[in-house]
C-alpha cells in the first residue's frame, strides 16, 4: 500500500468530492490537484441542524478495499435509476472523470490500478477524524447509525459484536437501526441493547406472539432550537432472509401503517423534522417515501449503495451512504416553521492514505483486535487474481467459496449466498485469515451437503431471483443472485417468478440438469435450524492452503437477457 | 394495522361473532363463495383496507387484518388455498368498530381478499399479494 505521502504525490487526476450546492452536485476541484484532508471535509455550514450518516460498516474497523457493482439491474420503475446504474454509466450521471478519486470510491472501473493509486479506504479510527471534524463545525449534529455494523469480521465474530461495540459507543452515536446485528440471537442483541448509551431503534420490530411494538420506533433530539425525530426502521424481512429461529420472538416486515402512523404521532407531538433511519433497502425506501407523507429524510441503509446525490422523492430526499465504512454523509438542513426548507449534502469519501486516522480510536481499536492478531494475520495464499464479491452475480470471491466447497465438500453444485457484504483483494495481494473470514463471518456459517432434485434446485433459483428482480421493490429483500458453482444457467429477469430460470447444466459435461434426478449440492449460510458441516471458512481455508496460489478464470456460466 | 389485546376484548364484548367454515366435501370456489355472500352485488375499493405481510415470516401463521368502517359483515378469502374460504366476521349493532384481524395458513404465493358487506347490501374489497418464500441469501 501506498504512503500518504505517496498519494499525495499520486499524479492522477484528482477530483474531490467536495459537492456544496443545495442539491449536492459535486463541484470539482481542478484535474491534477492532490487530495488533502481539508478539501475532502470542507463543507459550507448551512442551516441550522446536521446529521451525519453512517451505514452498513460490517464490522470492519481498519482500511478496505470495497469494489462497487459492476451489474446492478434495476427492474420496473428502477431501471435506469440510480443506484442500478454502474460504472461508465454511472461517470457519465454524476460527470466524474474516469481514472479520478471518485471515480475509484464510486465505481468499479479500471479497479485494480485506480485502488493502488488512491489506497484503501474506510477505517474507523479515519472515520472518528471525520466525525469529530464535522462536530466541532456543528455541534448541532446528530450521529446516526443505519446498522449492519456488529456483524462481518472474524473480530466482530469472536467478541459476538463486542469490538463494534465499543468502537460505536466511543465514536458517539446516538441512535441505530438493526439487520444482522439479530443473528446473535435474541439473548445476545438484548444484552448488547441494555448496555447502549443510546437507543436501538425499530418501528417495524414487534412481538411476534402479540403483534405488538417491541421496540423504540424513534427518538426525538433537540438540535439548534429544533425538534428532530429519528423513527428507526429494522431490516424488514429479518426471518425471512435470515435465520428467524435465532431471534423466534420478534416479527419485522415494512409495516407502512405502522411508520405512517409512528410520523403522524411524532408530528402531533411537534416535531419539526421527521427522519426516518432506515435498513429496508434502496428501492423500499425509495417506493416508502412516495407512500409515508411527512417524512422529511431517509437515511437509507442495507442494498451497500453509494450515491454522490440526494435523491428526491415529493418532499422526502433519500441518502444513500455506501459501506464497509469507505463514506460518511453530512446532511445539513435548514428547518424552519416545522418545515425542511433547504438541505446541502455531502458524501465523504473516507480515503485512508488522507484522513489522518484520531489517535484514540486508533488505539481503541488495535486493543480490540491485540488479543486476535496471530489468528487475523496468518497468511494461508495468495491472489493472482482480483477477488471480489459485490454485484448481482457471481463475483471472483464467490467463485473461489464454490469452487472450494465442491472441491472439499466433494459436490457437483455449490451454493454460495448473495450477500452484499464482503471485502476486495488485489491482484498480489496475500489472503490472510481474516482476510477470508471478511467474506464469510457468520453466526449460521456450517458447509452442509446434502441431495437436492433438479426441480428443486431450479425451485431455489427461481425463489431467490424473485427476491431481487421482483418488479415491486416491497418485495425485494435486498440481497444479489444466489451464487452457484458447477452449475450453468440463463436468467430472463423481466420475466416472472417461475420462467426466468432456463438452460440449466451441469458446467463440467455440459449435461442439462434433469427435473427428477438428484443431485449433489454444499453451500453455506442455511437458514434452517440444525445445519451441520464445518465452518465455511475452515472449508475455505483449507482449499486455499492446497493451492498457494489463487487464480480465477472468467465466469460465464450465467447467461442474464431481459436487461 | 395492529389490534392490542385490550382492543380485541373490546371488539369481541361489542358484538364480534366468527364463524368457522365447516370442512366440506368439496372446497366451494372463490365464485361460488362470493357469488354467496354478496348477492351479485359489483364491489367497490374503497372504504375497506387490508393490512398483510408483502411477504409472509411464516407461511403456516399469517396475521391478516381488515378494517372495513360501518360493515355488516367481513369475509376473508385465501385465494390459492385448496380451500379458500377463512372466516366471515359479523358485526352487529352495538360492535364499537368493524375491523377484525386473525392469522392464517397460506399454502402458496398468493392474494388474500377481504370482501365488507355494508349495511344497505353494498359491498366493498380489498386485496393484498402475500408471498410464501424459501428464505435464505439475504444481503
Amino acid at each position: 500500500m501506498i504512503t500518504r505521502r505517496e498519494f499525495l504525490q499520486a499524479s492522477m487526476a484528482a477530483s474531490a468530492i467536495v459537492g456544496t450546492s443545495g442539491f449536492g452536485t459535486w463541484a470539482r476541484l481542478a484535474a491534477q490537484q492532490a487530495l488533502t484532508q481539508d478539501q475532502l471535509l470542507r463543507f459550507d455550514d448551512f442551516g441550522n441542524v446536521t446529521l451525519i450518516h453512517v451505514t452498513d460498516i460490517h464490522a470492519q474497523l481498519k482500511p478496505i478495499w470495497f469494489r462497487e457493482p459492476e451489474v446492478n439491474l434495476g427492474v420496473g420503475g428502477a431501471k435506469g435509476h440510480v443506484p442500478h446504474v454502474t460504472g461508465a454509466d454511472f461517470l457519465k450521471m454524476f460527470d466524474i472523470a474516469p481514472g479520478s478519486a471518485d471515480a475509484y470510491a464510486l465505481t468499479c472501473e479500471d479497479f485494480a490500478a485506480l485502488a493502488r493509486a488512491y489506497g484503501r479506504m474506510g477505517g474507523m479510527d479515519r472515520v472518528a477524524t471525520v466525525v469529530k471534524a464535522i462536530r466541532a463545525a456543528r455541534p448541532d449534529s446528530i450521529l446516526l447509525d443505519g446498522g449492519d455494523t456488529w456483524h462481518g469480521s472474524m473480530t466482530s465474530f469472536l467478541t459476538k459484536g463486542q469490538d463494534m461495540v465499543n468502537v460505536m459507543n466511543a465514536l458517539g452515536v446516538e441512535a441505530m437501526t438493526s439487520h444482522w446485528e439479530w443473528t446473535y440471537g435474541t439473548d445476545r442483541v438484548k444484552e448488547i441493547v441494555e448496555g447502549l448509551p443510546f437507543p436501538f431503534l425499530g418501528a417495524n420490530i414487534f412481538d411476534a406472539e402479540w403483534d405488538e411494538p417491541a421496540f423504540e420506533p424513534y427518538q426525538v433530539f433537540e438540535k439548534g432550537g429544533v425538534k428532530v425525530a429519528v423513527i428507526g426502521q429494522a431490516f424488514p424481512y429479518m426471518p425471512i432472509a435470515n435465520p428467524g429461529w435465532m431471534f423466534p420472538e420478534f416479527s419485522f416486515g415494512i409495516r407502512e401503517e405502522r411508520m405512517q402512523a409512528v410520523v403522524n404521532e411524532v408530528r402531533a407531538d411537534g416535531a419539526d423534522l421527521v427522519v426516518c433511519l432506515s435498513h429496508n433497502g434502496f428501492d423500499v425506501d425509495r417506493k416508502m417515501a412516495g407512500r409515508v407523507k411527512g417524512i422529511d429524510v431517509i437515511l437509507t441503509g442495507h442494498t451497500h449503495d453509494a450515491v454522490p446525490e440526494p435523491v428526491l422523492v415529493g418532499e422526502t430526499i433519500l441518502i444513500a451512504s455506501g459501506s464497509n465504512g469507505k463514506f460518511v454523509s453530512r446532511v445539513d438542513l435548514d428547518v424552519r416553521d416545522g418545515r425542511m426548507m433547504g438541505y446541502r449534502h455531502k458524501l465523504i469519501p473516507i480515503f485512508s492514505d488522507v484522513i489522518e486516522p484520531d489517535p484514540e480510536m486508533a488505539a481503541l481499536i488495535d486493543g480490540e483486535r491485540e488479543p486476535f492478531k496471530a489468528q487475523l494475520e496468518e497468511q494461508i495464499g495468495t491472489t493472482e487474481s482480483l477477488l471480489y464479491r459485490r454485484g448481482n452475480f457471481n463475483g471472483t470471491w464467490d467463485d473461489l467459496i464454490c469452487d472450494a466447497i465442491r472441491s472439499e465438500r466433494d459436490a457437483e453444485i455449490a451454493m454460495s449466498p448473495g450477500v452484499r457484504w464482503g471485502t476486495t483483494l488485489l491482484p498480489g495481494d496475500p489472503i490472510t485469515r481474516e482476510d477470508i473470514h471478511n467474506v464469510t463471518s457468520m453466526t449460521y456459517g456450517a458447509c452442509y451437503r446434502t441431495e437436492m432434485t433438479g426441480e428443486t434446485i431450479r425451485a431455489i433459483l427461481e425463489d431467490v431471483a424473485d427476491n431481487i428482480f421482483n418488479p415491486d421493490p416491497y418485495y425485494q429483500q435486498g440481497g444479489d443472485m444466489v451464487r452457484i458453482g458447477g452449475l450453468a444457467y440463463a436468467i430472463d429477469v423481466s420475466k416472472p417468478i417461475g420462467q426466468r430460470i432456463s438452460d440449466m447444466a451441469l458446467v463440467d459435461t455440459g449435461e442439462a440438469i434433469e427435473a427428477g434426478r438428484s443431485y449433489t449440492v454444499a453451500g453455506w449460510a442455511s437458514v434452517n435450524e440444525g445445519t451441520e458441516g464445518p465452518q465455511i471458512w475452515d472449508v475455505i481455508e483449507a482449499h486455499v492452503r492446497k493451492l498457494g496460489s489463487v487464480k480465477l478464470e472468467p465466469n460465464t456460466s450465467v447467461v442474464v437477457t431481459g436487461i | 394495522m395492529k389490534l392490542t389485546r385490550r382492543e380485541v376484548l373490546w371488539v369481541g364484548l361489542g358484538g364480534l361473532a366468527v364463524a368457522a367454515v365447516p370442512g366440506l366435501a368439496r372446497a366451494a370456489t372463490i365464485e361460488e363463495l362470493t357469488a354467496a355472500f354478496t348477492g351479485g352485488a359489483a364491489p367497490a375499493g374503497e372504504g375497506i383496507s387490508i393490512t398483510a405481510p408483502e411477504i409472509a415470516e411464516n407461511g403456516n401463521t399469517v396475521p391478516i387484518g381488515v378494517d372495513a368502517p360501518g360493515a355488516v359483515a367481513i369475509m376473508l378469502l385465501a385465494t390459492g388455498n385448496p380451500e379458500p374460504a377463512v372466516a366471515t366476521f359479523t358485526f352487529g349493532p352495538a360492535a364499537g368498530s368493524q375491523r377484525a384481524a386473525t392469522r392464517i395458513r397460506l399454502a402458496q404465493t398468493q392474494d388474500v381478499v377481504a370482501l365488507a358487506k355494508m349495511a344497505d347490501g353494498s359491498i366493498r374489497q380489498a386485496q393484498a399479494t402475500v408471498k410464501v418464500t424459501i428464505g435464505g441469501c439475504g444481503g
